[in-house]
């Protein structure tokens, strides 16, 4: 196959030197070879080297390079050039502060994912070897556990841009149950009292963005139904 | 320490359940209203006002509008938290909502026994 131009029109802000943000329009040759986002993204920042972005292991396993691709959140080194629309609109995931182009500040999607205690509590004294589950209780986990953290479904969610201070958001959400549903855990109850609030639950109205633009494929609005099914079986 | 972000009320189940439960009151309600309506002998004030002379009628009507009502408290106080940011506001506009709809509460109960 022929190189061919590809047309970007890439978000790009540094604050030590623009007053506002700017679209900034780019074309680049790409090769036959260049299947991913991320591949002419590199080739991009090779050109101009003032274009930033974050990326790592460029194979959808670190989470790095999440950002809104034609509107869309997705994870660049996942993103086949082929599927995108020209002029490919680039822009940092929304919601949150941006640092400079394509990054954002991530603390406040940390914060609430911390918020959750993100480990397994378990205060008998460690066995020799390992906590043993079943294949069955092994097998509620799978969905819950692969997420990878890169933030597109939180910035996705509405609930999560009004009140990221206070609504966990569907990431958070999702590694919440995946510890209530951890039967080595001896937290759920404190878990579910931590969660039930209006702001740190209930404010997912179920619009199910986060199921949309997972990367991995990963279900928050049914993890957080689960939850919602829990609290619901303690309280009647 | 002033904004200092605090979160953590513990409520919400409830409200979510009722959400729900309304929901399908009012739904069955909506059957009920339709199937009564296409029975009526004919379509005027008269076999109106006969529909919703039985007691089951305005029990089950009642009880719509009063799902109705704590359906719209639940997602209306739900908007209110999304997008009003000032705490003093918030309360006073969730106050002037609940009231209001406790006033239509009354006043639907007084058009029921009216007819």
């Amino acid at each position: 196959m022929a190189n061919r131009t590809m047309k970007f029109q890439i978000y790009r802000y540094d604050p030590d030197k623009d007053a506002a943000p700017y679209m900034q329009d780019v074309s680049i040759e790409v090769d036959a070879t260049d299947r991913k986002l991320l591949d002419v993204l590199v080739k991009l920042k090779a050109k101009d080297d003032s274009i930033s972005f974050r990326r790592s292991c460029r194979e959808g396993v670190c989470g790095s390079d999440a950002m809104n691709i034609n509107g869309k959140n997705g994870l660049a080194c996942l993103t086949d050039i082929a599927s995108l629309k020209e002029p490919v609109q680039l822009r940092p995931l929304p919601g949150l502060p941006v640092i400079r182009d394509l990054i954002v500040d991530m603390t406040q999607f940390f914060k609430q994912y911390h918020s959750i205690k993100p480990y397994v509590i378990n205060n008998d004294p460690a066995p020799e070897r390992e906590r043993l589950q079943s294949p069955e209780d092994r097998e509620e986990l799978n969905g819950l556990y692969e997420c990878i953290l890169c933030a597109s479904c939180s910035t996705s969610c509405p609930s999560f841009w009004w009140n990221p201070d206070k609504f966990v958001g569907p990431a958070g959400l999702l590694a919440a149950y995946r510890f209530i549903a951890d039967t080595r855990d001896q937290a759920t109850n404190e878990r579910l009292d931590n969660l039930e609030d209006p702001y740190r639950l209930f404010r997912c109205h179920t619009i199910m963005n986060c199921v949309d633009v997972c990367p991995k494929n990963l279900n928050p609005t049914r993890a957080i139904g689960k939850i919602k099914d829990m609290m619901v079986r303690r309280a009647v | 320490m002033q904004n200092r972000i605090v979160v953590g009320a513990h409520y919400g189940l409830r409200d979510w359940i009722a959400q729900r439960v309304t929901a399908t009151v009012m739904a069955l309600y909506t059957v009920i209203f339709v199937v009564s309506l296409f029975c009526m002998p004919e379509f005027s004030a008269d076999a109106w006002r006969a529909m919703f002379s039985s007691g089951f009628m305005r029990f089950a009507t009642f009880l719509f509008w009063l799902a109705l009502f704590f359906h719209a408290w639940v997602g209306i106080r739900d908007v209110l938290m999304d997008y009003i940011k000032p705490v003093g506001l918030r309360l006073a506009l969730h106050s002037v909502v609940a009231f209001l709809l406790i006033g239509y509460a009354g006043w639907a109960a007084q058009i029921l026994w009216r007819l």
